[in-house]
């Protein structure tokens, strides 16, 4: 194990690398209310970060990444466009692997720029991987804004595609609901059972807790209404399939997201955003060429990405976390920002594991 | 030194285990006064009683403090990390069968399975401003179980008993929690969701795979385990 005081010197040199790129240093506490972080993550969050209280303030978190306090410190009085770098301490509860880290640096470079996205996309990616020059690492990149516009654009109720939406970051839940939503599984025998009944309404039990009796009636009129309405077709279903599985480099990605793209023109915008991007990359001498892109990474992360998404892993090693990470973040600064929005993306460097491949290396 | 067995140190977990013990030809019994939790072995030399919360035999099993230990299945499983790289299971017993369940109010007549919860929850977190609450004491399986199962938009609330009447009093909306005939659920108007327990337990044998063993201490627990096999 390398030791601190290299990982903290390696730490500030790549924030120094950031700050000349044109970012401003900032900290944030290590401590964070627990309620905000919780109502984004919702209860997996309690599963990965420490929490702690006091009788004044309530629950607190130790920190379990950036991204949070810098929006809201950003919000609060940043002017745009801004540039931000940082490095310091993230905590992550370990439950069932004692070899994983629970406490271990993040350098994180963030770009509130709402003029041009895809550059910003790209200068984020560019950065960080410049950072890592001399390493011998494997890039993959994604975009969850390809899938979430797929959806949006289906031929079917809102309610679907909210619910579709909502699970976009749970690719079992998603799959389930795609099933349920096409006809391609059989509807639960207790909920046939309860559309068949002519006063579902009409029970013995008693009305205990908050969820009142209306809401339950509105949500068996929701079932009723989505028991009426036609399944997804089995062609749509199978775009979206054959969406998920696109896993090329990126100029083959395009191509093919393009093809797809004349049968579900609702992709059309996205397509282009990734066009841009790809550009943009170009423009910065990322070797696109060669540049891996996968239409369902960054599904299974808990952050909020929903757009550009980008990791650097080092080859051979499945068992360590990837080197880098990061993507853009719109979603997250709306549900902080309480509707206003700020454009923004960025990405982390862990330097503890960058000590430990240079020593090996 | 001695063999050390932790067991429940009181009610009907206590006594099932010491039947189940005797029936073996190992004969545990508590002794000094009621309050004092001292016991005896006897059938076999080198071996040690001693009386714990079951809740506690885990930790006390993790730790290697004692080498055998009685307790359910459920708490090592929300207690322990990786449990079965720090005890291994020697033998079920047969009683003490409870299963850890998800109930919600019997009036909710929209909500039977996972699916049913999740979209509840959703429209519950749009209507009253807070994740749909579920009150239980065992986080890590509950959170893992439900994460397993994609469901969003609900939080644990802690519930260290009369779990269910935390529905009642406004505290949760539903409760995971250990039903061995589901009576106390049905007196609170509460009914299971359809998919499954989230786990079956009983109590069960354990064997710390971390406590120390001298040659000695080998030996007699070869012949213990070999008794209860």
């Amino acid at each position: 194990m390398p030791q601190k005081a290299e990982i903290r010197a390696r730490a500030a040199a790549l924030r120094d690398g950031f700050e000349a790129a044109g970012a401003k240093p900032v900290e944030t506490a290590i401590l964070q209310p627990a309620e905000v972080l919780l109502d984004l993550y919702g209860e997996d969050i309690r599963a990965r970060a420490y929490v702690t209280s006091d009788a004044l303030r309530g629950e607190q978190m130790l920190r379990p990444d950036f991204t949070v306090p810098v929006v809201q410190m950003h919000m609060a009085h940043g002017a745009e466009p801004a540039r931000y770098t940082y490095a310091g301490e993230v905590f992550r509860r370990q439950e069932d692997d004692p070899d994983r880290a629970n406490e271990y640096m993040q350098v994180g470079y963030e770009v509130f720029d709402r003029e041009n996205p895809a550059a910003a996309d790209a200068e984020a990616f560019a950065v960080i991987q410049d950072a890592l020059k001399g390493v011998n690492l494997r890039a993959a990149t994604g975009d969850i804004g390809i899938l979430t516009a797929a959806v949006r654009g289906l031929n079917t109720t809102e309610r679907r595609k909210q619910a579709l939406l909502r699970h976009v970051w749970r690719p079992r839940r998603f799959r389930a609901l795609l099933d349920r939503f096409s006809g391609r599984s059989a509807v639960p025998a207790s909920r046939a059972a309860l559309l068949a009944h002519p006063n579902p309404m009409a029970h013995d039990f008693p009305d205990i807790g908050m969820r009142s009796q209306e809401e339950v009636a509105a949500r068996i009129e929701a079932l009723r209404e989505d028991a009426e309405a036609a399944p997804i077709s089995a062609r749509e279903v199978g775009l979206i399939d054959t969406l998920l599985n696109v896993r090329e480099t990126l100029p083959y990605a395009l191509e093919h997201i393009r093809d797809l793209a004349v049968d579900m023109p609702a992709i059309t915008e996205a397509m282009f955003r990734l066009q841009e991007r790809i550009e943009a990359l170009a423009a910065r001498g990322v070797d696109v060429a060669n540049l891996e892109f996968e239409a369902s990474y960054g599904r299974t992360s808990m952050e909020y990405y929903d757009g550009f998404v980008f990791g650097f892993y080092v080859p051979g090693r499945p068992d360590l976390p990837p080197l880098a990470s990061g993507g853009r973040y719109d979603a997250l600064t709306r549900v902080l920002g309480q509707g206003s929005e700020i454009p923004a993306v960025g990405g982390v460097i862990r330097p503890g594991l960058l000590v430990e491949l240079e020593a090996g290396a | 030194m001695s063999i050390k067995l932790g067991v429940p140190s009181k009610g009907r977990l206590m006594e099932k285990t010491f039947d189940w013990f005797k029936a073996r030809g190992v004969e545990l019994s508590r002794t000094g006064s009621d309050r004092e939790y001292a016991g005896a072995v006897e059938g076999i030399d080198g071996v040690d009683l001693v009386l714990l919360s079951a809740g506690e035999i885990p930790r006390e099993l993790a730790a290697g403090r004692i080498h055998l230990g009685v307790t359910g299945t459920d708490l090592v499983r929300e207690k322990l990390g990786r449990w079965e790289q720090q005890v291994e299971e020697i033998e079920p017993l047969g009683f003490g069968q409870a299963d850890l369940i998800i109930a919600v109010p019997g009036c909710w007549v929209d909500v039977d399975t996972l699916d049913d919860l999740d979209a509840a929850a959703a429209a519950f977190r749009a209507r009253h401003g807070f994740r749909l609450r579920i009150a239980t004491k065992y986080h890590r399986l509950v959170r893992e179980y439900l994460r397993d199962n994609g469901v969003a938009d609900y939080q644990l609330v802690d519930s260290q008993g009369a779990t269910e009447g935390t529905i009642k009093n406004l505290t949760a909306e539903g409760v995971a929690d250990i039903t061995s005939t589901g009576e106390t659920l049905r007196a609170n108007h509460l009914k299971i969701l359809s998919d499954g327990p989230i786990l079956r337990s009983q109590a069960t044998l354990w064997r710390s795979r971390v406590a120390d063993v001298s040659d000695m201490e080998k030996a007699t627990l070869r012949e213990l385990l070999n008794r209860l096999g």
